[in-house]
């Protein structure tokens, strides 16, 4: 029986992973399919069905900031392994090799639309911008820079939570992050929260639910459990749009969805009521 | 067929400390462990429950109220897992959802406006992960918590007396001092998740629990808990007159320690420990 006897088929996996970027990106929303310069220039956003598709951090710092003014900060701390988790460290040269970052999020000072801020935007294609010590550092960091220049402090968060790798010391981030943002609440200091997809876990059970103003973008996805868990625990049926921005919205989390292409001028026009 | 399957990765076959570190999660979650009521009953006199968020309705997996501690007046907040088919489901297994986390920030703000120490009692498998609790931002119920607990103008004591479940933990856990029974847990996601998540199967949360360090040991000497409250041998449940006995002198010591402070100094010190908790270079 030859068809036993043939060589099992080898698919390689590296291959496909290190084929060039596609000119033609397929629309997770409606499937049409669209050229990469034109989604480009649509910031991302699918111009038939308004499809927004996620945003790195050099993406996201460029369409919001003015030209220019972006001056990147603590570029120079590092994680460490430091419960010697297995293979932690070999995924952190790995998405450092990726994405060209040191690690998950990217802070710094910046201007929107002449209003002086302190930005801080997650990356989540490392490590699925996990919230460990450098990243909850970072937000750190930022929130007492702004609070130290008495600036406004607007994050924009994507995360799939805690970074298990760390431990307890990726979960004490949430109070670390949260109690820096007391100290900027008690300066009487705006801070703006931009959900974008997806926020969850640790994140949002911390700073990324604690901004004076919430924004999301529309149809990203905002929980803390993740819809799977929930499922797997309760057994119950999902509801519609479940943890969708929209969702949020409707029950009262989230104050403005914005879409992206307005999000700017939408962060300009708040700060303006929010900075003296 | 005629495809070769890759091989699975051992992982980590059996350590010595094996045993040990997943051991402590079993113990922790051992039917008979003494649980919060169990311990308010033998450390405490005259509690009143207080019920209610003011807003929803009342969790009964966070019972909460006033009670005295060798005279010494304070507010108690935990979780209650339950015993037996009734009281565990009025209890939600322990998993507290949004309703909980602000009814343990009110009794908080009681504390706070008659100066009474808080004492906080960690025993949750995690915050409830349900569509009534999503949608009612259990997220941010526990966020705000970590934010007001932060600069609480009174002494808070926390202890972890069996599961400190990730997020429904640290929601009631921010602290002056931290402290953990000898065979309780303290980590970011449970183990069984870890492995899921990192091994594509639960049953490799030993090791998973193992790799996370979430033990008494491992945590003091991260410089996440202060202190350490022994147990009898083989477990609190071996002897829960002993563990209580042990529990109710720690709590006393840990008030006799923070009364003596000054709120604005305490306050600093309770900023500055969580401040630095984190590791890396630069």
């Amino acid at each position: 029986m030859p068809i036993f006897n043939k060589p099992a088929f080898k698919g390689s996996g590296e291959k496909k992973r290190d084929m060039p970027e596609g000119l033609w990106q397929k629309c997770s929303g409606c499937g049409e399919v669209i050229h990469e310069l034109e989604l480009k220039k649509n910031l991302r956003v699918c111009p038939q069905c308004n499809f927004h598709f996620t945003l790195n951090s050099q993406e996201r710092i460029e369409s919001i900031t003015d030209p220019g003014t972006f001056e990147e900060t603590e570029k120079k701390i590092k994680s460490v392994d430091a419960l010697e988790f297995k293979g932690y460290k070999d995924k952190l040269i790995k998405y450092q090799k990726i994405t060209g970052l040191q690690e998950a999020i990217v802070t710094g000072r910046a201007k929107i639309i002449g209003h002086s801020v302190v930005l801080g935007v997650m990356d989540f294609r490392f490590l699925g911008a996990s919230m460990g010590s450098v990243v909850g550092e970072k937000i750190t960091r930022a929130i007492e820079l702004a609070t130290e220049e008495k600036s406004a402090i607007i994050i924009v968060s994507a995360s799939g939570g805690a970074r298990m790798h760390e431990g307890i010391l990726s979960l004490m981030q949430m109070a670390k992050t949260s109690g820096a943002l007391a100290l900027l609440d008690r300066a009487g200091l705006p801070f703006i929260s931009v959900l974008t997809h997806p926020t969850t876990g640790g994140v949002t059970a911390s700073f990324a639910t604690l901004g004076d103003i919430i924004l999301a973008e529309p149809g990203c996805m905002i929980g803390f459990a993740g819809p799977r868990v929930i499922k797997e625990t309760t057994h119950q049926d999902l509801p519609d749009g479940f943890q969708t921005a929209e969702f949020m919205h409707e029950h009262g989390l989230v104050d403005i969805i914005v879409e992206r292409r307005e999000l700017r001028e939408k962060l300009a026009s708040i700060l303006g009521y929010l900075l003296t | 067929m005629g495809t070769k399957k890759t091989p699975k990765k051992k992982i980590s076959p059996k350590k010595k400390y094996a045993i040990s570190s997943w051991k402590r999660v079993e113990i922790a979650r051992h039917p008979r462990r003494p649980m919060m009521l169990d311990y308010v009953a033998s450390c405490f006199d005259d509690f009143i429950e207080l019920h209610g968020d003011r807003h929803i309705g009342d969790d009964g997996a966070m019972p909460a109220g006033l009670i005295r501690v060798d005279g010494i007046k304070c507010v108690v907040i935990g979780h209650e897992k339950g015993r037996g088919t009734d009281e565990k489901l009025k209890r939600n297994f322990g998993s507290a959802g949004p309703e909980g986390y602000r009814k343990a920030l009110r009794m908080m703000k009681i504390a706070e406006k008659f100066k009474l120490p808080v004492i906080s009692i960690i025993d949750t498998p995690g915050a409830y992960p349900g569509v009534e609790a999503e949608e009612r931002n259990i997220a941010e119920s526990i966020a705000y918590n970590l934010r007001e607990m932060m600069l609480l103008r009174t002494q808070i004591i926390a202890i972890v007396i069996g599961e400190g479940g990730s997020g429904g933990a640290l929601g009631i856990g921010v602290a002056d001092r931290v402290m953990m029974m000898e065979n309780s847990y303290y980590s970011v996601i449970s183990p069984e998740g870890c492995a899921a998540i990192l091994w594509k199967d639960r049953k490799y949360a030993p090791d998973a629990a193992n790799a996370m360090r979430l033990d008494a040991k491992n945590l003091k000497r991260l410089g996440i808990i202060d202190r350490i409250i022994r147990e009898p041998s083989k477990g609190a449940h071996t002897n829960p007159s002993l563990a209580s006995k042990n529990l109710k002198d720690s709590i006393l010591d840990g008030i006799k320690e923070l009364s003596s402070v000054p709120i604005d100094q305490l306050l600093e010190q309770r900023y500055k420990k969580y401040r630095a908790m984190g590791e890396f270079i630069g």
